[in-house]
């Protein structure tokens, strides 16, 4: 790792220092804005560019493409973060944001697949691949940017409002999304309405790259190129020599591959499973998800702030072990706030319009059933406690997410020497959260539907093979999150190492 | 210490197989033979995404920690 006492220091004053968080961290938070409203409009996005025949295959041919956004950040880790180890950390992270803008907007004019076919869902996978190349390149370039103007002992604290964006980014994203859909109607929305989120984005790149233009390029970078110690090939350096490469194999496996899918199961496999396994109205999942992102965002900052106290290792273990012994128990308790069977239905009240069925229950919820031909969907709201509840839970898993994530980035900039820094830091990050993370909400849909299946097909023996079905995507973070604990325990450092 | 994280090398180079062989053997085989559209998307995963991360990763940062190279000190 790198040695304490290797140069003297670089200091930035207060007022830039500020100046250079608020530029990096408005940026990345429109990357991940960009990034994510695909994900909260995965179901409608799902009947727009894909065959209208198979609504679950086209939901999870929509995860997929989500996916694939994910899949290929760490390719554009490598891409840009040699470019950001070669040209310096802020020409990089401003390609970056204007590729990201330009991808997200394309998004929302991309026409349907009822006027185009199949050229629209391969249209949009393309769109989402640059998405996810942009993203790879931006979050490694703002973090190490942000760590190389900080103070020593304040690294962890000023890095975390870096870390703060990714869920902001995804609360604004459902902030958006509501707000576009509460002006208008159903039928709008559903029709062209729901391509506004993706076309505002332009207007917010533009004005973060005329801020981030006035920037200067990071101390330490600078430092490094009038010494002439920057890398000519800063990916042989980092993946070619071993000594480096174990720390970005520890990285991976250590920290960031559990604290990925803590990450995405928290935020996002929480409003996927309220939406497709609970049955949970959409505009209520998605207020229950922002009210816990709002409570929670803060806490980032405050375990960032900590971790220059106490350490990055033991907040983010704990976060990781917290999560391995609660999932289950959380999720379970979710699924049964919004099981209308377990309800008693006031069937005075029961009421039925046209081709639906509005049944209301003693707690306050409603259960909408629409028959359509053989077709049978339900679609819950839930009361006022049980919305109180699903929000907390929710934000207990937020809090999680805060311990793994605050930290995160001055721990994984301290792990590596500046003239590869860009490049070594944000290959472990982008497969822990690109790979592991971004693959769970398909994974874990997965496995529910699978288990489901499987106790659909043996419902007649009564011999069911899964208890709790709903409960079978929860093992994919759960092994992975075990496993990277014991890595991160047994062969992480504690102490924070100087970046310079 | 050193011994523990040095031995524990082992464990992780037969987690990464035993992850590869379950990736591969019971999910991906079965799914790519299932003849269902849904079944293809995750198989293609396990195989050419997560089975060379998991298994190729852990394999060779369990020879590391095998070969002493997280030992303290360094």
């Amino acid at each position: 790792m790198v040695n304490a006492s290797a140069s003297p220091a670089v200091t930035t004053n207060k007022k830039t220092l500020w100046k250079v968080i608020g530029a990096s961290s408005l940026g990345t938070l429109i990357e991940w804005y960009d990034f994510y409203i695909f994900g909260s409009l995965a179901i409608v996005i799902s009947t727009k560019f894909f065959p209208p025949d198979n609504p679950t295959a086209a939901f999870l041919s929509t995860l997929a493409t989500f996916a694939a956004g994910f899949v290929v950040r760490p390719f554009g880790a490598l891409f840009f973060g040699r470019l950001g180890d070669i040209i310096g950390r802020k020409y990089t992270f401003m390609v970056t944001l204007l590729l990201m803008g330009l991808a997200t907007c394309a998004i929302g004019l991309v026409p349907g697949y009822e006027t185009i076919g199949f050229a629209a869902p391969i249209i949009v996978l393309v769109l989402r691949l640059l998405q996810g190349l942009a993203l790879g390149g931006e979050y490694g370039g703002a973090a190490t940017y942000v760590a190389e103007h900080s103070e020593p002992h304040k690294r962890g604290f000023r890095t975390s409002w870096i870390q703060t964006t990714a869920t902001f980014g995804l609360f604004i994203s459902l902030a958006v999304i509501m707000l576009t859909k509460s002006s208008m109607s159903a039928e709008a929305f559903d029709d062209w309405g729901w391509r506004v989120p993706f076309l505002i984005s332009s207007v917010m790149v533009v004005v973060s790259y005329f801020i981030r233009r006035n920037m200067d390029e990071s101390p330490l970078f600078k430092k490094a190129k009038n010494e002439g110690k920057t890398s000519t090939n800063p990916l042989r350096e980092s993946f070619g020599k071993k000594y480096n490469f174990k720390f970005v194999l520890l990285a991976l496996f250590g920290a960031t591959m559990g604290q990925g899918v803590i990450w995405y199961t928290g935020q996002f496999y929480a409003l996927s499973f309220l939406q497709s396994v609970c049955k949970v109205d959409f505009d209520q999942t998605n207020f229950i998800i922002g009210c816990a992102l709002l409570a929670g965002t803060g806490f980032f900052v405050f375990f960032g702030w900590l971790s220059d106290k106490i350490g990055r290792k033991p907040i983010m273990l704990a976060g990781m072990l917290l999560a391995v012994l609660t999932y289950r128990p959380i999720y379970d308790r979710m699924y049964r706030l919004t099981d209308v069977e377990a309800k008693q239905e006031l069937m005075e009240q029961r009421r039925t319009v046209g081709q639906t069925l509005v049944k209301v229950y003693n707690d306050g919820s409603t259960a909408t059933v629409v028959s359509q031909g053989d077709a049978v969907t339900q679609t819950v709201k839930v009361g006022q406690r049980a919305f109180f509840f699903l929000a907390l839970l929710v934000f207990i898993q937020v809090l999680y997410v805060t311990m793994v994530y605050g930290p995160i980035a001055a721990f994984l900039v301290e792990m590596f020497p500046v003239h590869i820094r860009y490049t070594s830091m944000s290959l472990p990050y982008h497969i822990g959260n690109g790979i592991f993370g971004g693959l769970l909400p398909a994974v874990a849909t997965y496995l529910v539907t699978k288990a489901q299946a499987a106790n659909m097909a043996q419902q007649a023996s009564g011999a069911l093979p899964y208890d709790k079905p709903y409960l079978e995507g929860l093992w994919y973070p759960i092994i992975i999150a075990s496993v990277s604990f014991i890595i991160g325990l047994l062969y992480i450092k504690n102490k924070n190492q100087d970046v310079q | 210490m050193n011994t523990i994280k040095r031995i524990l090398g082992i464990v992780w180079i037969v987690l990464g197989l035993a992850a590869g062989y379950y990736l591969i053997v019971s999910q991906a085989i079965p799914q790519f033979t299932s003849g269902k559209g849904e079944d293809l998307v995750p198989a293609v995963i396990y195989t050419f995404i997560l089975m060379p991360i998991i298994t190729g990763g852990l394999c060779i940062f369990g020879w590391y920690a095998l070969t002493g190279e997280y030992r303290d000190g360094d």
